[in-house]
Parts: C-alpha cells; sequence; structure tokens
C-alpha cells in the first residue's frame, strides 16, 4: 500500500453558539483525518454537529459562532510546492483568496438555494475560474462546457446560457457539483447533496461522484444520515453524537463489527428491504440540549448498556486497531463484555454471506 | 386472502385530475389511476416527485375536485358535489397527516386547541371537561403528556410535533388517514419511532394509512400493498411481497434497484438500472391493466407484458 498523504487533519475541534438561552456547544472536541483519495462519511443525527464541522472547515461562519480550540490542517499543493496551513487561523478574506471554491468546493444539500436565480449557469461555473486563477473567458467558456459534459447534461453547450430554473432538480445537483469542481479543488465537501433528491436521482449522483473520484483523485467528506448511501461511498466512516465523535473506521468496521452502542442502534433502526420484523428497532429518547453541559457521556441517558461510569466521566476514544477506533467505556479492560444486540448480529451474519 | 372478500373502504375507479395553466397547456397530474383500500391495511403509493402521489391523495380527500373518474369511500360516492351528510362523513372519517410538522401546525394556537379543532367544528362534545379529556387521552397516545396540551408548536421537536399532527388526525375517529410524506421530514431514529406509533395505532383502532412516500424502504415495511406512481399513472400495483419480489414494469425495477442496501460489500460494486420514459418506447396512455397474478396489476399494452412477464425475475440484487 501506498503511503497516505494527508489532506484534512482536525485536532480537537471545539465549537460553540452563542445564542440568546445561553451558549450552544455544538461541536465538543473532534479529531478528524481524511488522506488523499479518500472518501470520508459523516453520520448522524441532526444536532450531532457535522454540518458545524465541515462549514468550519470551510471556512463559513455565523456571527455567533466561536471556534474556542482547536486546528484545522489542510494540505494542499501550490504548484509543485506542498502547503500546510491552519484553516482556523486565517481571516476570512484570506480563505476567500486562497482556498474557499479554489482548494475545498463544498455542494449543499437544496440545489435551488445554492445555486443564484439570476445567473446562467454558465457564468456560474465560470466565476470562480475567473476569480481565482484569472482565466481568460474563452477558455474558461471551453472549460465550463466540458464540465457540464463531465457531470452528465447533454448538450452542455445549449445548457449554459440556461438559468437554473428551467433545469430540473438532479440537473441543477449536476450543475452545482461541475461548479465545485470548476478549480481543481483538492477536498470536495458534499453536505446532504441528495437529501432532496428523489432516489432514482440520488442513485445516478452518487455514482457521478464515485466515478469523478475515480478520475481526479479528489479526496471527499460526504455528510449523510443514510447508511445506505454511506455503504455504496464510503471508505471511512465517522459516526458523530451530540458533538464528538463516537466512532470511527472502515466502512468494513462500522457495518460488520460496529462496537459503540450508537452505531447498533443507528444500524438497527435503519429499515433494510430484508426486515419483517412486527417492529422497528428505536433508540429510545431524544438527543441531548447541547445548551446544557454534558456530563459524563453523552448518550448515556438513551444506552441500555450504559454502565455507572458512563453517568460520571466521559469515555476516552479506545483503538481496537489501527484504523477502528471507539469511544465508550465498554471497551476499557475492565468494563464487562457485552455483545451487540442479537438481531442485529444475526443481520450482520446475513450481510457477511453476501445477502442483500 | 382474507382482505378481498371484505368490501373496500375506499374504491378508486379511473381518477383524473388536470390543472388547466393556460388555454392551451393542462397539466395531468393524475391520469386514469384505479386502486382499492380495504379496512385495516396500510396502501403505500411511491413515486418520484411529479410522479402525482400527494395530488392522488389530496383528490381522494376532496381538497381539489376530480376532473373525472368516481370515489367511493364507506360505499359513497364521494365525488361530484356533496350532500351535507356526506360533507360530515367524509370531514369525518378520512383524515390527513401532512409532511411539514412545522408548517402545517398553527403556530398561534396552544396544542390543545389544535388536537380539538375537529371537535369543536363538529360539536363532539357536551362541555369543556369532555373536550379536554378527548385531547388527554390522545396525547398520551400518541406518546406526549397532559403537560404537553397547553404549550405551542414551536416549544416541541420535530418528532414531537409530528405526533401532535397524529393526534389532531385519530381524534376523530377515522376509518382511513392520508398520511402524505408524513414522515420525510424527520431524522431517521425518529421516523422509526413515527412508523412504530403509527402501526400501534392501527392496530388498536383498525384505521387504514393511505401511505404517501418516496422512500421505499419504509414504505415496504409499513403497507400492506404498493402501488406505483410514474408521470400521472399508476404503472404497478400489488401487495409489498408481489411488487418487491416480482417487479414486472421497468420503472418499478428501476426504483427498486436506486434505493441503497446498507450492504458496503454489495453496494459498493452495484449500478442503479436506468429508466428513461422518453427513450423507452413505452407510451402509458395506451397501457391498460393486466393482471399478473393475485392483486398484482401492471400498465402495459399486450406486447409489452409480454414481454416483460418473459423475462421475469431478471432484477439482479
Amino acid at each position: 500500500m501506498n503511503e497516505r498523504k494527508h489532506v484534512l487533519k482536525i485536532r480537537g475541534l471545539d465549537v460553540s453558539f452563542k445564542t440568546s438561552a445561553g451558549m450552544v456547544h455544538a461541536v465538543r472536541g473532534v479529531d478528524l483525518d481524511l488522506f488523499e483519495g479518500e472518501t470520508l462519511a459523516i453520520v448522524g443525527e441532526s444536532g450531532s454537529g457535522k454540518s458545524v464541522t465541515v462549514k468550519t472547515v470551510m471556512g463559513i461562519r455565523a456571527s455567533n459562532e466561536t471556534v474556542n480550540a482547536g486546528s484545522v490542517e489542510f494540505t494542499y499543493h501550490d504548484g509543485e510546492k506542498e502547503v500546510t496551513e491552519d484553516l482556523v487561523k486565517l481571516s476570512g478574506k484570506e480563505m476567500r483568496k486562497r482556498i474557499k471554491g479554489k482548494r475545498i468546493a463544498m455542494v449543499f444539500q437544496d440545489p435551488m438555494t445554492s445555486l443564484d436565480p439570476t445567473m446562467t449557469i454558465g457564468k456560474q461555473i465560470m466565476e470562480g475560474m475567473r476569480y481565482h486563477y484569472k482565466t481568460p473567458k474563452a477558455e474558461a467558456f471551453q472549460r465550463a462546457v466540458e464540465l457540464l459534459k463531465e457531470v452528465g447534461i447533454e448538450d452542455a453547450e445549449k445548457r449554459m446560457k440556461n438559468y437554473p430554473h428551467q433545469l430540473s432538480g438532479g440537473m441543477r445537483q449536476r450543475v452545482v457539483i461541475a461548479i465545485a469542481l470548476a478549480c481543481k479543488p483538492q477536498l470536495l465537501i458534499c453536505d446532504e447533496p441528495t437529501t432532496a433528491l428523489d432516489v432514482t436521482v440520488q442513485a445516478k449522483i452518487l455514482e457521478l461522484i464515485q466515478d469523478i473520484q475515480k478520475r481526479t483523485g479528489i479526496a471527499v467528506i460526504y455528510i449523510t444520515h443514510d447508511l445506505g448511501v454511506v455503504a455504496k461511498i464510503a471508505d471511512y466512516v465517522n459516526v458523530m453524537y451530540a458533538g464528538k465523535i463516537v466512532e470511527s473506521g472502515t466502512v468494513d468496521d462500522i457495518f460488520y463489527e460496529p462496537r459503540h452502542p450508537y452505531t447498533w442502534g443507528l444500524l438497527s433502526s435503519m429499515p433494510d428491504l430484508d426486515t419483517t420484523d412486527e417492529k422497528l428497532y428505536t433508540i429510545p429518547g431524544s438527543p441531548p440540549n447541547l445548551l446544557h453541559p454534558v456530563k459524563g457521556d453523552a448518550f448515556a441517558p438513551r444506552n441500555e448498556y450504559a454502565m455507572a461510569i458512563d453517568f460520571e466521566e466521559e469515555p476516552p476514544m479506545f483503538t481496537i486497531n489501527s484504523h477502528h477506533k471507539a469511544a465508550t467505556w465498554l471497551l476499557h479492560p475492565q468494563a464487562p463484555k457485552v455483545e451487540m444486540p442479537e438481531q442485529l448480529k444475526k443481520r450482520i451474519d446475513a450481510m457477511m454471506k453476501g445477502g442483500r | 386472502m382474507e382482505a378481498a372478500e371484505k368490501q373496500p373502504l375506499l374504491k378508486v375507479e379511473h381518477l383524473k385530475q388536470y390543472f388547466k395553466v393556460s388555454k392551451t397547456f393542462t397539466v395531468k397530474a393524475v391520469d386514469d389511476i384505479s386502486f382499492d383500500i380495504f379496512p385495516g391495511e396500510t396502501y403505500g403509493l411511491v413515486g418520484e416527485s411529479g410522479s402525482g402521489k400527494s395530488t392522488t391523495g389530496r383528490s381522494v380527500i376532496r381538497l381539489y375536485d376530480p376532473t373525472d373518474g368516481t370515489i367511493t369511500f364507506n360505499g359513497e360516492n364521494i365525488t361530484g358535489k356533496l350532500s351535507a351528510a356526506q360533507e360530515k362523513m367524509l370531514r369525518t372519517k378520512m383524515q390527513m397527516i401532512f409532511q411539514d410538522p412545522m408548517a402545517s401546525l398553527n403556530p398561534r394556537e396552544k396544542v390543545i386547541d389544535i388536537i380539538a379543532q375537529g371537535l369543536d367544528v363538529h360539536h363532539l362534545y357536551k362541555n369543556q371537561a369532555e373536550r379536554r379529556d378527548k385531547v388527554y387521552r390522545m396525547l398520551e397516545r400518541v406518546g406526549l403528556s397532559h403537560e404537553h396540551a397547553n404549550r405551542y408548536p414551536h416549544q416541541f421537536s420535530g418528532g414531537q410535533r409530528q405526533r401532535i399532527g397524529i393526534a389532531r388526525a385519530l381524534i376523530m375517529n377515522p376509518d382511513l388517514v392520508i398520511a402524505d410524506e408524513a414522515i420525510s421530514a424527520l431524522d431517521v431514529s425518529i421516523q422509526a419511532q413515527v412508523v412504530n406509533l403509527m402501526k400501534d395505532i392501527q392496530k388498536e383502532t383498525g384505521c387504514a394509512y393511505l401511505f404517501i412516500a418516496h422512500d421505499l424502504s419504509m414504505v415496504k415495511y409499513i403497507s400492506d400493498r404498493i402501488g406505483v406512481l410514474h408521470l400521472g399513472h399508476l404503472v404497478e400495483t400489488g401487495t409489498k411481497d408481489e411488487i418487491f419480489e416480482n417487479p414486472v414494469h421497468p420503472y418499478t425495477k428501476s426504483l427498486l434497484s436506486a434505493i441503497p442496501h446498507t450492504n458496503p460489500r454489495v453496494e459498493k460494486h452495484r449500478k442503479a438500472l436506468v429508466y428513461d420514459y422518453a427513450k423507452s418506447g413505452i407510451h402509458y396512455e395506451n397501457g391498460t391493466r393486466h393482471l399478473v397474478d393475485g392483486t398484482h396489476y401492471v400498465l402495459a399494452t399486450d406486447e409489452e407484458f409480454a414481454t416483460w412477464t418473459a423475462q421475469k425475475g431478471a432484477l439482479e440484487s
């Protein structure tokens, strides 16, 4: 195996929001590694802090947001040079000039709100190239047409003059992806890009992202709450809960050997096409309100395997092997041995045998 | 099937719902669809956006005036002009749960008034105490408590709000509840909670659901029978096993193949089947209902039906 090169290295990221009700501690110490040419999926419920984490990477900050601690080290190639910078320390202006859209691009959930309705799509694709690289207009136009073809839009030249409202939802998201790729970024962040789309369109967009990655070797962070999507595209998975990463590993680790009770819950509550049980498994209760400080393990109140220590002290990340880590006291050498739920085990066994 | 001998609760025959956009252009949102719902069962309606699934739900509950066709509910024809008695029956016995629980609850009303609105309109209580009791009982049934009655919708989470929406629909003791994408706006773990609640309530009260959704795995889980809509046509309908085990129509096949499986080993190398109506050479207008077996129907012309059934089971998983 080749040496894996870091693209992104986040250490101890801690973000809070000041609201009228008090400080909301949205991200509470996130460590994250992303290597060249790989896809990392971040899974979690809404409010778990997954969007806030990547928006901090992208330098999109709300006016009431403060980054309390942590570093976001981003490595990129500037010509021949390899540069590593801490993105948290960069000012908004520097981010805009050197990073945003140029080296890190982002695809958002709703293509209708992320495109400018008053500009032709051609102009929107060319905008980034014109701004960052001062590409001459004719050249930028050619490249935009190529990009549109690349993302699977037919009649690219004619489409250049279209406005977003003239396109279907799936086409719009393809245009957004074309815009993101226009400046040849090293990192593409996809924040639930298919949630607003139909399943048939979703499948095509996912295949497109996979295809682009194969061709360009770009690193991708993919945020979703759909485990089916994760299974399709991810190499590595981070499971987030209440502002922390509770389990991280390869896609096989997470799907076939999950260790954290929250991951067990997530996997069990997914109805797959073979579910025939009378009742869907549900994780009891709801996620904690991060307005209040969390004591012990944030998941403890919803965790049927919780031990006394879970309510007292926060579990550290336990390393299971070189690529698999989980933050649960159940992995402590002195903890009682707890197996994953019987039902989930059966399901995983069935999956391993190569069923559906 | 025992359900087949029962009288259908809802019978939709050749329903058409057109919207006239301009003098020369009419949108045929729903074009000649027929299906039945039996008492106590769940009928899932799936399709992509723009396929007319929401329109169907809204026509059935008469939020729209159907262009053509007949809808029979509880033995009464509810198309055309309704008599006062029919209107009352329809507005109490058929209820709806909407997609966005924030937009469908009046932000300026307390939960108790939201839930009791149907009772108020139809004068279904003798005094305030009875009204309150009914609401409290309903709140408990959907997993909320008495204290919640005097709060406002914004004080609840998405899942709780959808429970309020369910309580509002069920307080009328409906025979049929139309759930229009009722869980699409919720988080995965909350979706499971709401679906379980809907199933529990169905067991208790024996109401039927028309469950409209685009999430096929959830539809398979909750439905007894499924109808697949595309471009306003019901291309295939049958029990969930008939649809999932033996899809006949190419559109159904592509829809099924588009669902990502939660098994990375399989999913990594699977490509979804592509279905392009414009290029497929299929014209839904020419198709007629063909019986595959049991309650399994597919929309096709005679030749199409012959070729599709010949390649039975060709869907690779």
